[in-house]
């Protein structure tokens, strides 16, 4: 059973009553579309991401996927000329309607971004409270309690636990992006959305991220956009792809890579272009 | 094998004009600092620091007003300068793309080429005609207004060099657009503010012509900030145009501790960046 979220105060339509609770997904799209001024980025995308799911978004360059990725938390927004139509629904409340705070949403979806970003001036132990500066005050004995916790999470605990105090930027990338996890997920978000988040990271990076993503999605909803075709197979269980900003298709991993239903998917997937 | 000896030699005559460039670009400096240690620091005493000027004739006279009168002026210029130039160089950085940013960017690039003594003038009809008085407040207020565009120009350009994954990283994050700004962009750029701030400060406490018409200069020494006051460079001009030896000779060793004065500012400025890479 879901229960409705504690913050913020919503006064969006509620859910359609013969949604039962248990089915409605966590983030949902409706008729997406995502502008840079008159040019579309991505368009008209429906799409739904159930709890505690990965969802990969997989496509060649410039075919929306990161432009979706970012409509889903408001950063799109950020853009000068940008704008979204369309609907985005976490857990039944459009977090596009006028009565919301974009920051507000912004503290339930968290994102990683492709490059790790440290904040320099910010000892590493700041770094993963960082983004708790912005909820309610926690006692000191609190905060270290939630470091700790968020730190374990992105499985950088034991690595970093002497050295709380010191610049993340003696970090090694792999180190410093499982820092950047840590720092999203301290505030408790309810989704994560991340953004190729290996595309920097060495192989042994990239598999200790795709072990921790597996791990977060027992606590998290998750969504990946990933260029990696076989890191979308290996981590999530839901693949949507896309192409030229439409959704082309979209369903579990295991049949999209195996017996896709649109030729084009298949065309991406074999290789055949990309 | 000829071509490679005349392309070695080439490369090496290129770099050498490059080395020899350098040099001479030093040179000026390096001049400038031998001639006044070689005429100043022989008249550079205890005296120099903690006396103030007394009748000619009299020795054991000293700076000691006009070095208090600098560091009193240049404190109230930094006072009312650095909060203005650095608040205006975030809002450029960060909020500057459209016709106003253009306007106070183009405003400030203007400000900063007007002669200061034209500044000096502004600052005596605007406090020191109405006060009724000459006074160190004027001379602060004057240095300040000088000092607020290139504060605001540097600290732009350090804002600018913080990358936008920092921005957006903090904003992901659920950071209001002006927290984002504050506690991580130009945290971020904290040193190179704070260098930008220093390299201005020594600028400006070597500037003689705005303080003309508005601390004016004074024998005695006080730190009475509404009435006129000495400065370094104000005492220098006295002295150095003055008949007498004595004069001459305290003239020199002021310009010695001016220079100081300014490389230990730029030095110091230097330390802070290099102490916040260290600990970064």
């Amino acid at each position: 059973m879901t229960t409705p979220p504690a913050t913020p105060p919503v006064q969006t339509p509620v859910p359609p009553a013969d949604a039962a609770p248990t089915t409605l997904p966590r983030l949902a799209t409706e008729g997406l579309t995502a502008w840079y001024g008159g040019a579309s980025g991505v368009r008209d995308v429906t799409l739904a991401c159930r709890e505690n799911t990965i969802t990969a978004l997989i496509g060649p360059s410039g075919c929306g996927k990161s432009t979706l990725l970012r409509s889903l938390n408001r950063m799109h927004e950020l853009v000068p000329g940008a704008r979204v139509t369309g609907r985005v629904l976490l857990d039944g409340y459009d977090i596009y309607d006028q009565a919301i705070n974009p920051v507000q949403v912004r503290r339930r979806i968290g994102m990683v971004f492709q490059r790790p970003t440290p904040f320099p001036t910010m000892t590493i132990a700041q770094n993963v409270a960082a983004g708790l500066a912005v909820g309610e005050r926690l006692a000191r004995s609190d905060r270290d309690g939630v470091i700790e916790h968020a730190l374990r999470r992105a499985a950088l605990w034991d690595e970093v636990k002497d050295r709380l105090h010191e610049s993340p930027l003696n970090l090694s990338g792999g180190q410093q992006q499982r820092l950047c996890v840590a720092r999203t997920v301290a505030p408790e978000p309810e989704v994560l959305l991340l953004d190729e988040p290996t595309a920097s990271l060495d192989p042994a990076g990239t598999a200790h991220i795709e072990e921790l993503v597996q791990e977060l999605k027992r606590e998290f909803t998750v969504v990946i956009v990933t260029h990696n075709l076989q890191q979308a197979a290996r981590v999530s269980d839901v693949t949507a792809f896309f192409y030229l900003g439409e959704l082309i298709e979209v369903g579990p991993t295991s049949r999209m890579f195996t017996a896709p239903l649109k030729a084009q998917t298949e065309a991406y997937i074999t290789g055949r272009f990309g | 094998m000829r071509g490679r000896l005349a392309r070695r030699l080439i490369g090496s005559t290129m770099t050498g004009a490059t080395y020899g460039a350098a040099a001479l670009a030093i040179l000026p400096l390096a001049a400038i600092f031998a001639m006044l240690l070689v005429k100043g620091a022989g008249s550079i005493d205890l005296n120099f620091f903690i006396r103030s000027a007394v009748p000619v004739g009299e020795p054991g006279g000293g700076f000691a007003h006009a070095i208090v009168g600098t560091l009193i002026i240049v404190g109230m210029a930094c006072v009312i300068g650095v909060p203005i130039g650095v608040a205006t160089g975030i809002f450029l950085a960060e909020f500057g793309g459209g016709r106003f940013g253009f306007g106070v960017r183009f405003v400030a690039d203007v400000l900063n080429g007007v002669p200061s003594i034209v500044i000096g003038i502004f600052a005596w009809t605007w406090l020191v005609k109405p006060m009724g008085h000459f006074s160190a407040l004027a001379g602060g207020f004057a240095l300040g207004i000088i000092l607020v565009p290139i504060v605001a120009r540097t600290t732009e350009e350090m804002v600018r060099l913080v990358p936008n994954s920092l921005r957006e990283a903090a904003l992901a994050l659920g950071y209001q657009r002006w927290r984002a700004t504050l506690q991580v962009v130009v945290r971020s750029a904290a040193a190179g503010i704070v260098t930008g701030c220093l390299v201005a400060v020594a600028r400006v406490a070597g500037e003689t012509a705005p303080l003309l018409f508005t601390a004016l200069g004074n024998q005695f020494f006080s730190t009475r900030l509404q009435g006129p006051m000495a400065a370094l460079p104000l005492q220098i001009y006295v002295y150095a145009s003055g008949p007498y030896d004595e004069w001459h000779r305290q003239a020199w060793a002021g310009a010695l501790v001016l220079i100081v004065l300014v490389l230990a500012l730029s030095l110091i400025a230097r330390a802070v960046v290099r102490a916040k890479r260290q600990h970064a």
